[in-house]
């Protein structure tokens, strides 16, 4: 190290942090690859690895290469059709889940936050309720992801009046008004799925919708979801450091320069697109935004300009590997996606939990 | 060098006034307390200093320009503001945490350049906690603590620092360090003004005190000619007796009012 670096003590940190950085999208990067390999590579059907090769080559290569390969129509349904469809809607809801979860433990500065607990979630399905019971899903499938969002977002708004005074937002406040509006939006959407039972094939694409899940997810399912993500994502990378102010409380955000109340709004707009365009694709996912930014949080620090982008990778991961776990543990039959996260979500999190009270509150 | 002054300035909460119309002058390089009992609206008062929050009837100026008239990053770079609370609950480094204060100097995709770095090098100097940079913020005690939030108010390189009640958590060698500290900026060429109850404290430190009750301007002006025993007394609630120290700084030494206690007594 020079001795410039060494004069200087800041230097000296963002070396070391970047070093620690780099040894976490060491291992973080080889995991992602791996989790969306095996998740493509692994299923009820048993298909080799170079029948999958020949099926990525058949679809990704242009044609004129490609015509002495040689893919069973089968092969190439349950490979480019069904699984990779699946890990891609998997990891990006969990990336969009993980991302709305860091965003709303800034928002809340509170890391019990996460997009199921503060309502976000359930305003989210009641909104892609609403655009099954009016008819306009059957117009333009665009609309459910639309009106997903618009529901996350009535709900965070809600939320954030009911739980916040003055830039302050109690705990017990804020979840009594997470499950409190939870509870409402999930009655209003099974009213209004009550109300239209009579119309049996509404309320089978309603029911089936609300149970979420990751089966027999398409490409439609992919287009639905993953530019909401990325643009959420690419959003919320652009607010970092006035989520940093944010978190340590309004008035010491505005005292810095920050414009609070527009970086609010913003910030819940964003969350808003994340939660929806996961719940659209596939209902309420539970753990994923709390579990995944917590942990990395412990890993890499609270600095979110380094959280947003590694939360919402590990969350792909984690999600692609819950599912591949759900489908795959007691074949044929599939274990809820929910289940599997809140099983492996659930003892993590408490792990870590104790680990923190335990270390003297460093997460 | 810079002025702050409130004109006629008032707030209302809920229809009712709660504090002012007051109006005040603080200059440049002096070093301001803000003191009276609880709820005498010194901490409102600071709020209206720091734009934190708006007048309701009359107006803040700085400069002789209405505060609320400069853009938000220009009102964060020359007048900061140092929180009563220091308990952060996230485990930002102190580093971090120092970076945090070039938010208003730096564009939102600019990285932090060499003059941020130069900013926060310094800062943590003079304010000793060169030692804890990597320490995060919620493993420190309250003086070290208070010290980095003060260091981040330097990072600004704001020409006013505005404190609320920085000693209210500190023991009392602590609080000195605190006081001395917010002595030196003012010798460096800082204006600072510390809101506080803790006036035995801080005389030895400032240059003017401006005394508040029920959110109005009671007194201004040097120690002697502010806090008399009569105004303590009438004030404060309490019997004081000025006793003069070696430094030639006298300290007050208080006594509870011997009638309350038999009124408090009846009441029981």
């Amino acid at each position: 190290m020079s001795a410039v670096a060494q004069s200087n003590p800041l230097a000296n940190v963002s070396s070391r942090s970047r070093l620690r950085l780099s040894v976490f999208y060491g291992f973080l990067l080889p995991i992602v690859f791996l989790s969306l390999l095996a998740g493509v590579g692994i299923g009820s059907t048993h298909i080799s690895w170079s029948t999958i090769l020949r099926v990525a080559e058949f679809r990704l290569l242009p044609q004129a290469w490609t015509s002495s390969v040689h893919v069973t129509k089968a092969d190439e349904v349950i490979v480019w059709l069904i699984r990779v469809p699946r890990v891609i809607v998997a990891f990006f809801v969990g990336a969009g889940l993980a991302a709305a979860g860091v965003l709303l433990q800034a928002l809340f500065r509170n890391p019990l936050a996460e997009p199921g607990l503060v309502g976000a979630g359930e305003g989210a399905v009641l909104g892609g309720v609403i655009s099954f019971v009016t008819g306009w899903s059957a117009t333009s499938v665009l609309s459910l992801p639309l009106m997903a969002m618009v529901g996350a977002l009535l709900a965070l708004f809600i939320v954030y009046a009911m739980s916040t005074r003055g830039g302050v937002t109690p705990v017990a406040t804020l979840l009594l008004a997470g499950v409190a509006s939870s509870a409402l939006f999930s009655a209003v959407a099974s009213l209004l799925l009550s109300v239209n039972v009579v119309n049996w094939q509404i309320a089978q694409e309603i029911v089936f919708w609300m149970m979420g899940g990751l089966d027999a997810r398409t490409w439609t399912h992919v287009w639905l979801c993953a530019p909401f993500v990325v643009l959420g994502i690419a959003a919320s990378l652009m607010q970092t450091r006035d989520l940093d102010l944010l978190q340590l409380g309004e008035e010491t955000a505005a005292s810095f320069g920050v414009d609070v109340e527009s970086s609010k709004r913003m910030l819940t707009l964003t969350a808003a697109i994340l939660t929806g365009a996961a719940v659209a694709v596939a209902g309420l996912i539970g753990f994923v935004g709390l579990l995944i930014p917590h942990a990395v949080r412990l890993i890499l620090g609270p600095s979110n300009r380094r959280l947003l982008p590694a939360s919402a990778l590990t969350g792909g991961a984690f999600l692609v590997l819950c599912d591949l776990l759900a489908r795959t543990i007691h074949p044929p039959t599939e274990i809820r996606l929910g289940i599997v996260t809140a099983l492996c979500g659930g003892p993590l999190f408490i792990y870590l939990l104790l680990r923190q009270y335990r270390g003297g509150a460093n997460g | 060098m810079s002025v702050l002054e409130a004109r006629n300035a008032s707030v209302k909460r809920g229809g009712r006034t709660i504090f002012g119309p007051a109006s005040v002058r603080i200059g440049a390089g002096e070093i301001t307390a803000l003191i009276g009992p609880n709820g005498s609206g010194k901490s409102t008062l600071l709020r209206l200093f720091a734009g934190l929050w708006r007048p309701d009837d009359g107006e803040m100026l700085i400069d002789g320009k209405a505060l609320h008239s400069l853009p938000r990053k220009e009102m964060a770079r020359r007048v900061a503001f140092v929180p009563q609370e220091t308990q952060i609950d996230f485990a930002f480094t102190v580093s971090e945490i120092l970076a945090m204060g070039r938010y208003a100097h730096r564009g939102r995709f600019s990285p932090q350049s060499q003059v941020d770095h130069d900013a926060i090098n310094c800062a943590a100097a003079y304010c000793d906690i060169t030692h804890l940079i990597d320490r995060a913020i919620n493993t420190l005690s309250g003086g070290e603590r208070q010290r980095v939030l003060i260091a981040r108010s330097l990072v600004v390189e704001p020409e006013f620092i505005l404190l609320d009640e920085p000693t209210a958590n500190l023991d009392i060698h602590h609080a000195l360090d605190v006081l001395q500290l917010c002595e030196s900026l003012s010798r460096e060429g800082k204006t600072v003004i510390v809101a506080t109850h803790d006036f035995n404290l801080v005389t030895r430190y400032v240059t003017r005190l401006i005394l508040l009750q029920g959110g109005l301007l009671i007194a201004e002006g040097p120690q002697k000619d502010v806090l008399g025993p009569e105004t303590i007394r009438e004030i404060f609630q309490v019997e004081a007796e000025m006793v003069p120290m070696k430094t030639g700084h006298p300290v007050y030494v208080f006594q509870q009012r011997t009638r309350e206690i038999h009124d408090s007594r009846a009441s029981r």
